[in-house]
């Protein structure tokens, strides 16, 4: 079993192979390929998961050790994969997940014609993602990390010849590059701290090393997340993301690599542990972006971008799980696979209703659509009622329990933390009641043409090719596309149920995790009761706005709020301002530098060089009797050299 | 019993006839048996049936003469059975054998090159080569017109280059002094001919070939003089036998002779002679004014076939004189070449910088080369010699396949040298540049080329044998000479083509052949060299 792991990789890695390199003879079967690699991914990789079943709870990880990539002196950086429980529910996650949108992305994207070459990214990611799951070593981790931020770098621009689209996934590399120096420095401290960058050993000693070492190395942690995440302060990439095919919002800016990060803090949980200090910081930044992300995705009206916002309003509570240590862990995973299932079948429900509707994403042009794509709507709504947390659905269990276990850190930070986490969850209720009521109820908006908007700079106009209003006919999608959708809406409703039938999900991850029962300040049953009354808030309040009244097809001014979380919370001019403007300050110093020092320097000695160049090749002058002369002349200095040396 | 005593008795009496293993030698004597057999061909074989006839004879000599190396090699010939043979004259060990690998591999992609007929138009309906027509015709002249006009080739070239490998391969094995003088002349005469032999350019051809021969002769007048005050010295030409009078433990001379030997001046200007003899064939400062001209004027294929097949051979003879004659004068003569080295380097590369025509502008990257080599030579450790060894193979590879790729880009007047005429050449032909800007990387040391594999072995050898300075003065001279051949390469890419430009010809299989496995070899060396590498420092032992 153990020589197959690095099969589960190795097989979209050939398919991004052969898609990239195959050329136009593959266009026809291209999709077929990528499809059939990812599902023989998740098929052996079902195989292995009933393996694994099969054994006793201490017995379950198994490593390959494939070969030793750099073997230089002390420095041994070794290929291996370890597959225990935590990695098993990732890759599960990810080929399940995965092979469901290779399957919807066969019908999205029928009429591109370099589908080929999306499913070659498709498939290129799917590597780098197991890859980053697999690695039993930080640095071979990192390979992965860097493998899936290239396929979305290509991902996000793939229709490059968009400016914003190009932009936007520059915005998504440059911002990740930020987290990815905290990576590398992180995997540097741990070289020259432990000689290691085994998970094993590292994490085994990490306990006696000191704790200033260990919070060194858990800020830079907590920064990687962060920019792979979209977690405050790197998150401003996320929401521009979304000019990628939907697809790839639901698979990679949804369900597996904006997990990443918290992938990496579970993962390295004995680090955080051995500083606290870095823990509070994980948990601040999970509870800041948690608020963040809803309060951004409530003001949002293209569809896509109010999900982004949710995605990473989400990724915050699992981020604040993860910080909590060991009352914490099982659930941020836990959360992380629902949040997996119910958000890739958003995020393709917000597919499929732009595939009927002329590629609107405007959901201010929507409205009444429950008639026209039922399936959809049924669909959506189940993932709707899961991520609002409604009882007995997958999203209710999760994120119940990550709210209680916030309580259970005690004191005054478990408060502020419960606190902020009940307020996401009404926030949650209210913007995604939104969106459910602006796209599937209400009055048909989009029959007629929409009035220009100077009001929403940050909407884009619609993909509609500059000509006349054409009047959309919505419909439901092709078969490709809905069954994907079912299928994830069953794993939003009952995923969350099953997880916590007597407490399974616990048991299978707590060997690898470690897991304690957290004791809340409140009783378990009134943190669920509070959690219930915050979410007929939030739905019954966006009632009231938006189900009450008809939405305006033009957004209003709204309060200085709204207008800020409009522009993201004013995150990119903070950037801008903050970051950007004495960059260029900097930058323009350096040029100047460059310009009259450093180019003086090489341009006057590139001039030197040339100049002795030009004289000293007027030496060779063509006739042979000169050429002789200097060889004697050569022959005669080396004797009286040989010499000179013995005299001396 | 009383046979046996008066057998003894007349052996001493004779001369003895000398042991000779063929077995060892075969290399050699399969490459100069089959220049022999070429000459009766020339002789005997109409002129239509030669061409075929020769380069099958060549092909087929060299390739054996290869699968000879390695079975040689195979057979424990470089390590455990390393030994002297012919009487002593040659050392058959792991640097001769691998030198003459690299040598028989080189030549047969040289061959290659030599055998293209696709690229000049063609002469009255009839394929041509690089070579003249006919060699002893005046340029220019009546007979020249009638020999192209009857579609003669000089199918003489493929036994010249059979001797002149046959030359280079004793040459590294050569372990006494006239060994070492033959086995030099043996591969130098042919060179001198073959310099001549352009079938464009004929008069800066015979001019190059001539410049050669009296430069090359004045040299071997050098080393010989060497020879003779070396003679002198010790009262021996054996390697073995100089080196136990330099370290004074002289056993096999009589007492007579013992007194008249051990004259350290004679040992010094001899020493320093031969040297000199010696860097004129790599082409080291200040021996090296002959190779711009000489590069530039002979056949493009016989220029890449000597700019890397006399360089190994020439390194390798210089190796075993310095490591097996004179370990006793380390001190003596390591000042003296890091003076050649750092000479070669600098002028190599600063006056590359103004080039203008290909072929010269490689003659000094080979300057240049050669003078990185000698950093590795004077490192004077075991380490030293197996990242010569490497470098030479490394190089010899890069430098075959960058000359092929010359040979290529032609206009109306044959090939295009100018380097003006090579602007935009990546757009018009983009693999072509594209391989010649590989073998350009690789000049220039670039990672994940064999070139900074080698570098990286030799200056890591220097450094390690005390010659930091000598690293630093490489590292400062390689970046000089980055400068030429990148702007070559931004020349090609990023400059806009001529109206009227060279073409591109169209090769045979031959000559791509030959560039593929230059390229193969350069990124091979570059990318997984661990296996060359091993290779090369389980070779770099010198039997004694």
């Amino acid at each position: 079993m153990e020589t197959s792991i690095g099969l589960l990789v190795a097989a979209p890695l050939l398919g991004a192979a052969v898609l990239l390199c195959g050329g136009r003879r593959l266009d026809r079967v291209g999709h077929w390929v990528g499809t059939a690699l990812a599902a023989a991914s998740f098929v052996l990789a079902a195989v292995l998961f009933a393996d694994m079943l099969g054994r006793e709870a201490d017995e379950r990880s198994l490593h390959q050790h494939v070969f030793s990539w750099i073997p230089v002196g002390g420095f041994q950086a070794d290929v291996a994969f370890q597959l225990d429980q935590l990695s098993m529910t990732f890759v599960l996650l990810i080929t399940g997940v995965g092979t469901l949108i290779h399957v919807y992305s066969i019908g999205y994207m029928e009429h591109d014609e370099r589908r080929r070459r999306f499913f070659g990214y498709l498939n290129l990611f799917l590597a780098a993602m197991l890859l980053l799951v697999l690695a039993d070593n930080y640095l071979l981790l990192y390979a992965g990390w860097e493998g899936v931020g290239l396929a979305s770098y290509l991902l996000i621009g793939f229709w490059q010849h968009k400016p914003s689209a190009a932009t936007a996934a520059k915005k998504a590399f440059i911002v990740n590059r930020v987290g990815d120096i905290g990576l590398s420095i992180a995997i540097m401290i741990m070289f020259s701290t432990f000689g290691t960058f085994a998970f094993g050993p590292v994490l085994d000693s990490v306990g006696e090393t000191g704790e200033g070492t260990a919070t060194a190395i858990g800020l830079m942690l907590l920064l990687a997340a962060c920019g792979k995440s979209a977690q405050v302060p790197l998150q401003s990439w996320l929401g521009d993301a979304m000019e990628g095919p939907t697809p790839v919002s639901a698979l990679i800016h949804a369900a597996t690599m904006v997990t990443a990060g918290v992938y990496l803090i579970v993962r390295s949980g004995a680090i955080f542990e051995a500083a606290p200090t870095a823990q509070t910081a994980v948990v601040t930044v999970g509870a800041i972006t948690l608020l963040f992300g809803a309060i951004v995705g409530c003001a949002k009206d293209d569809i896509k971008k109010a999900l982004a916002g949710s995605t990473m309003s989400q990724i915050g509570y699992m981020v604040l799980a993860a910080g909590l240590g060991p009352i914490g862990y099982v659930f941020a995973i836990m959360h992380l696979v629902t949040h997996g299932f119910f958000k890739a079948g958003l995020f393709l429900g917000a597919g499929s209703v732009m595939h009927g509707m002329n590629d609107e994403v405007d959901m201010r042009r929507y409205g009444g659509l429950r008639k026209y794509m039922p399936i959809t709507f049924v669909t959506f709504g189940l993932g709707y009622l899961a991520i609002i947390g409604f009882p007995g659905l997958s999203g209710f269990f999760s994120k119940d329990k990550i709210i209680e276990a916030a309580f259970a850190r005690g004191g005054t930070e478990g408060w502020i933390l419960g606190g902020a986490a009940l307020l996401g969850a009404a926030i949650t209720a209210f913007y995604m009641t939104r969106v459910m009521l602006m796209t599937f109820f209400g009055e048909e908006r989009w029959r007629n043409a929409p009035a220009p908007s100077p009001e929403r700079p940050d909407v884009e106009p619609v993909a509609q090719g500059g000509g006349e209003y054409e009047v959309p006919r919505p419909h439901e999608s092709p078969r490709s596309m809905t069954v994907p959708m079912i299928v994830l809406a069953f794993g939003s409703v009952f995923a969350g149920g099953l997880f916590s039938w007597g407490d399974a999900f616990v048991n299978w991850l707590a060997p690898v995790t470690t897991f304690e029962h957290g004791h809340p300040p409140i009783s378990a049953a009134t943190v669920t009761a509070a959690t219930v009354v915050a979410l007929l808030l939030g739905v019954g309040l966006a009632w009231l706005q938006y189900g009450r009244k008809p939405v305006p097809v033009v957004a209003p001014r709204g309060s200085l709020l709204t207008r800020a979380a409009r522009r993201d919370l004013l995150q990119d001019d903070f950037n801008h301002v903050v970051l950007v403007k004495p960059g260029e300050y900097l930058t323009r110093g350096l040029v100047y530098l460059d310009h009259t020092v450093v180019d003086g320097v090489v341009n006057g000695t590139a001039a030197a060089v040339g100049g002795l160049s030009g004289r000293a090749r007027r030496l060779q002058n063509g006739y042979a009797r000169s050429y002789a002369v200097s060889m004697f002349g050569g022959a005669a200095i080396l004797i009286a050299a040989t010499l000179l040396m013995r005299a001396v | 019993m009383s046979t046996t005593t008066e057998i003894v008795l007349r052996a001493q009496e004779t001369i003895p006839a000398p042991d000779i293993e063929y077995g060892q030698l075969a290399p050699v004597l399969i490459v100069i048996g089959a220049a022999v057999v070429g000459i009766l061909f020339e002789a005997f074989l109409p002129r239509r049936a030669r061409y075929v006839a020769q380069t099958l004879l060549s092909g087929l000599a060299l390739a054996s003469a290869f699968a000879a190396v390695v079975g040689l090699a195979v057979a424990g010939n470089a390590s455990t059975e390393a030994g002297l043979v012919a009487m002593g004259a040659l050392a058959v060990d792991g640097p001769t054998l691998f030198l003459q690998g690299v040598i028989l591999l080189v030549s047969l992609v040289s061959l290659f090159t030599f055998a293209e007929r696709r690229l000049d138009p063609r002469a009255h309906g009839r394929h041509v080569d690089s070579f003249a027509a006919e060699g002893a015709a005046v340029p220019g002249g009546e007979s020249e017109k009638a020999a192209v006009k009857a579609g003669f080739t000089t199918t003489e070239v493929y036994p010249l280059l059979l001797f002149a490998v046959g030359g280079m391969l004793v040459f590294p094995a050569a372990n006494d002094l006239l060994t070492l003088f033959v086995a030099l002349e043996v591969f130098s005469l042919p060179l001198y001919v073959l310099c001549a032999l352009a079938r464009r350019k004929r008069l800066l051809s015979q001019e190059a070939a001539l410049k050669y021969f009296l430069l090359g002769a004045f040299s071997s007048a050098f080393l010989l003089f060497g020879i003779a005050l070396l003679y002198g010295y010790a009262g021996t030409v054996k390697y073995a036998g100089i080196a136990e009078v330099v370290a004074d433990t002289n056993s096999g001379v009589t007492e007579a002779l013992a007194a008249t030997t051990g004259n350290d001046a004679l040992l010094l200007t001899g020493g320093a002679l031969l040297l000199a003899g010696l860097l004129f064939k790599v082409g080291a400062v200040p021996f090296h004014m002959w190779t711009p001209d000489v590069y530039q004027g002979a056949p493009t294929p016989v220029t890449g076939f000597m700019a890397a097949a006399t360089k190994v051979a020439a390194f390798g003879a210089l190796l075993r004189l310095l490591y097996v004659v004179l370990p006793g004068l380390t001190w003596d003569w390591r000042p003296v070449m890091w003076g050649v080295a750092i000479a070669s380097m600098a002028a190599g590369a600063v006056i590359a910088v103004t080039q203008t025509d290909v072929k010269r502008l490689l003659a000094y990257s080979s300057i240049a080369h050669a003078g990185f080599i000698l950093a590795g030579v004077i490192a004077a450790t075991p380490a030293g010699i197996s990242s010569v060894l490497f470098y030479l193979g490394a190089y010899s590879f890069v430098t075959v396949g960058a000359f092929a790729v010359v040979t290529l880009v032609r206009d109306a007047g044959g090939e295009a040298t100018h380097l003006s005429k090579w602007a935009g050449l990546g757009r018009r032909s983009p693999l072509v540049a594209a391989v010649f800007a590989v073998f350009l990387l690789a000049f220039a040391g670039i990672p994940l080329t064999s070139g900074f594999t080698g570098k990286f072995a030799v200056f890591k050898a220097a450094a390690e044998g005390g010659a930091g300075a000598l690293v630093v003065v490489g590292v400062v001279a390689s970046a000089v000479a980055a400068f030429f051949y990148i702007r070559v390469i931004v020349l090609m890419f990023f400059s806009d083509p001529r109206p009227g430009g060279p073409s591109v010809a169209v090769p045979s299989p031959l000559t791509s052949t030959a560039i593929a496995i230059g390229v193969l070899v350069t990124l091979v060396l570059g990318v997984a060299p661990q296996y060359f590498l091993d290779l090369a420092s389980q070779a770099g032992v010198f039997v004694r």
